[in-house]
């Protein structure tokens, strides 16, 4: 019995290195077509070769590193010149733009360069932000919601903004009365759903968004659920498909009688 | 030619597969060239019972450092951590045995995938928050580089809890306890509530808990694909089978009170392969029980609660299969896009589905009604008789509602305080748990996985301190009394 056992484990070993085990039953599952085709070839290597298999998965991991780098908070200035300076500080640094109450808005120029004359504004609140297109993430929310006077938010086309930061942002229900999250790749109607903190809300912009499946269902439940509320969004149309025969035809001939 | 077509079938495994990473090459139709090879040589020596060429893929390997028995989110998530928290990369050979691939009786899989911060002890709502923060940044954690990111569509609606007169001041409490530990979570009063949830009737509440951020439900199937995905590229191994048997070595010894004491070492695991009569045995240092539902009866495969009883070796592992309803029906009156997870004094409890106004939702029931777990079949009954009359007593709209289906899944029922079971066994000392979970199993799995894994490797729990959660507690009568189950 030891004896073929023996001969049969070695042939195993040499022929099966590759199928046992790792991606045995994924291969089984998923569909072989569509991997292949997308196959580059630094995937090809990737698949070949334990070190850039390791190079490529050090990149990814550095991408996010370097977004959460970005979203830091300013601890110190925020010690020192307290929450309101140290929040414009931090949109400013990010490319966005902030009002004191009162005052003009403050922007950064072409090259991110802003004056300082706002640390001399330690008492005055910030009542509006305009961090769009900014990499603003979940962990950079931080210090935004120290602003608790703010009344308007920008956050148009950021990359990073996602429903798990819709859902921090009720410490500022009663103060925000307006709130832009057009253009979000990030956002879905699950995150649009607890925007019902925001009692106070006057203007809600959530046009184009391309992960909210219904765009304009979601718009008609958001709009009853903040009745005091308006929201800027998809028309309700937009969600019905015209059909193909439809769009061809309707121009050109009318329906004969 | 045989000689050739041997080379030809051999010769591709040292030069092709030298350099290979664990993707492996393109071995689409290697297996069809195989059975043309054997044709050959069947061909060639007719009548020979030899078959040199004997497929053996589906075999799982013949030695392991880790068996982790249950493959589904709590099993991978130890796998997971296990990879992760190693020193030298690749130092710990992990194998993950799962009976289904396809998990159709799995508890992951078939649960409402709520996730919470409302409970009572100060341990479950660290792990849920640990757990949370894994979600928030699965993306982090679970990358895969060439793969789609993970998205678990996670709805953050918050949980919605009500207490009775008799409950306010238990929720009072726990409330007290949850904030200590960070979870933003707010106390209301029916009026507030009826302000806010116009649609609540709340008669018989006297106080409400609501979780503000960090709470509501996501996709297990997301999860547990996304675990699947991330531990298969970090080199773990697979196997579809059952285990069948322990190989085990005891040792009598004696204490100092002279108690005698028999202390037990698993050497082996039989692996019985999936609809076949064949098995294998794995030699293995350390064995993860983490088969939901059915670690109970994986405990007793290891002579866990074969003692006289009232001694530590004539504990059993008290999880027991427990079949559970949940039901999804259809109310076009029904409560809006902000409705939170719901959960009623009774115990019944109810979430949004998705947009067209469906709704979740079940109950628990009582000791003694409790059905029978043989199989998966939905006792409708049960919807009329008890769920739905709390229902339209709640939440008034519900009085016209349709049902649209329903499922059954399984709880891995801790019969003694309906919580975890984490860390060794006292007396075979190399059986962990992470098991028993009752129910929110799911939401806690990648802190519980990261704690077994510490446990593995460091000897003690460093992120969150489990020990109230360890085996000895049942011998020592010591319950961990969670008071929010559902």
């Amino acid at each position: 019995m030891a004896a073929p056992r023996a001969s049969l484990h070695l042939v195993a070993r040499v022929w099966n290195g590759g199928t046992r085990g790792i991606r045995g039953p994924s291969r089984v599952l998923a569909p072989e077509g569509n991997q292949k085709e997308g196959r580059s070839l630094l995937r090809f290597l990737a698949d070949r070769f334990h070190d850039v298999e390791v190079l490529r998965d050090y990149l990814l991991r550095k991408q996010v590193m370097k977004v959460n780098q970005k979203n830091r908070p300013f601890i110190y200035i925020k010690q020192r010149y307290g929450p309101y300076v140290a929040g414009a500080y931090f949109i400013l640094k990010q490319g966005g733009a902030v009002r004191f109450q009162g005052k003009e808005w403050i922007r950064p120029n072409q090259r991110g360069h802003f004056s300082l004359d706002f640390l001399k504004l330690q008492a005055v609140p910030v009542e509006a932000v305009d961090a769009s297109g900014c990499a603003i993430n979940y962990q950079g929310l931080d210090s935004l919601l120290a602003l608790k006077e703010l009344q308007s938010l920008w956050l148009q086309h950021c990359p990073h903004v996602d429903d798990w930061c819709l859902s921090r942002l009720h410490p500022l229900a009663s103060s925000l009365q307006e709130l832009s999250l057009a253009g979000c790749p990030r956002i879905s109607e699950r995150g649009l759903a607890c925007l019902h903190h925001l009692w106070n809300l006057r203007r809600l912009d959530i046009s184009d968004l391309p992960a909210v499946s219904n765009p304009g269902l979601t718009r008609i439940l958001v709009e009853e659920m903040l009745p005091n509320c308006e929201v800027l969004g998809a028309d309700w149309a937009q969600g019905l498909k015209l059909g193909p025969e439809e769009q061809s035809r309707d121009p050109a001939s009318p329906m004969p009688a | 030619m045989l000689r050739s077509a041997l080379l030809l079938g051999l010769g591709r495994g040292p030069l092709g597969r030298g350099l290979s990473t664990h993707r492996g090459g393109s071995t689409l139709d290697w297996e069809r060239k195989v059975s043309e090879i054997k044709k050959k040589i069947q061909s060639i020596l007719p009548g020979g019972a030899w078959d040199p060429l004997y497929n053996t893929s589906y075999l799982p390997p013949e030695h392991a450092d880790v068996v982790i028995v249950g493959g589904g989110v709590l099993g991978l998530s130890v796998a997971y951590w296990l990879k992760k928290l190693e020193k030298p990369r690749g130092a710990i050979r992990v194998l993950v045995v799962e009976r289904d691939h396809t998990y159709s009786r799995a508890s992951t899989v078939l649960s409402v995938g709520g996730i919470r911060q409302q409970f009572s002890v100060p341990e479950n709502v660290q792990l849920s928050l640990f757990s949370v923060d894994f979600l928030r940044n699965i993306n982090e954690y679970l990358a895969v580089v060439d793969d789609p990111p993970l998205d678990i569509q996670f709805n953050p609606s918050g949980y919605l809890l009500l207490a009775s007169e008799k409950g306010a001041a238990i929720m009072e409490n726990n409330v007290k306890v949850q904030r200590q530990e960070g979870a933003k979570v707010c106390l209301m009063s029916p009026e507030q509530l009826r302000n806010k949830f116009p649609w609540i009737n709340t008669e018989g509440v006297a106080l409400a808990s609501y979780g503000m951020e960090q709470e509501g439900w996501f996709d297990p199937w997301c999860l547990l694909q996304g675990l699947r995905r991330k531990v298969q590229s970090m080199g773990v191994l697979f196997c579809q089978g059952e285990v069948t048997r322990f190989v085990s070595s005891s040792h009598h010894m004696e204490t100092m009170s002279g108690e005698e004491v028999n202390l037990k070492r698993i050497h082996e695991v039989h692996v019985k392969i999936d609809q076949s009569l064949e098995y294998q045995p794995v030699e293995c240092a350390i064995v993860i029980n983490a088969a939901g539902a059915w670690s109970g009866q994986v405990a007793e495969l290891a002579g866990i609660g074969k003692g006289p009883p009232g001694t530590l070796q004539g504990t059993k592992l008290p999880v027991e299969l427990r079949k559970r309803y949940v039901y999804l029906w259809h109310c076009p009156q029904g409560p809006g896009l902000e409705t939170p997870f719901v959960i009623d004094p009774s115990g019944t409890y109810f979430r949004r589905e998705g947009l067209g106004q469906n709704y979740l939702g079940g109950c628990s029931p009582t000791e003694e009604e409790e059905p029978d777990p043989g199989n998966l079949e939905v006792d409708h009954d049960f919807f009329q008789d008890k769920v739905w009359p709390t229902l339209a007593q709640r939440v008034p709209a519900f009085e016209s509602l349709k049902v649209r289906s329903a499922w059954a899944g399984y709880y891995d029922y801790n019969t003694f305080d309906q919580n975890g079971v984490v860390g060794p066994h006292p007396l075979v000392l190399n059986m962990y748990f992470a098991t028993g979970f009752s129910g929110h199993g799911l939401q806690q799995a990648p802190a519980v996985g990261r704690a077994v894994a510490e446990m593995v490797l460091e000897g003690h729990f460093k992120t969150i301190n489990l020990s109230s959660f360890l085996f000895s507690r049942f011998y020592l009568g010591e319950k961990v009394q969670e008071r929010n189950i559902i």
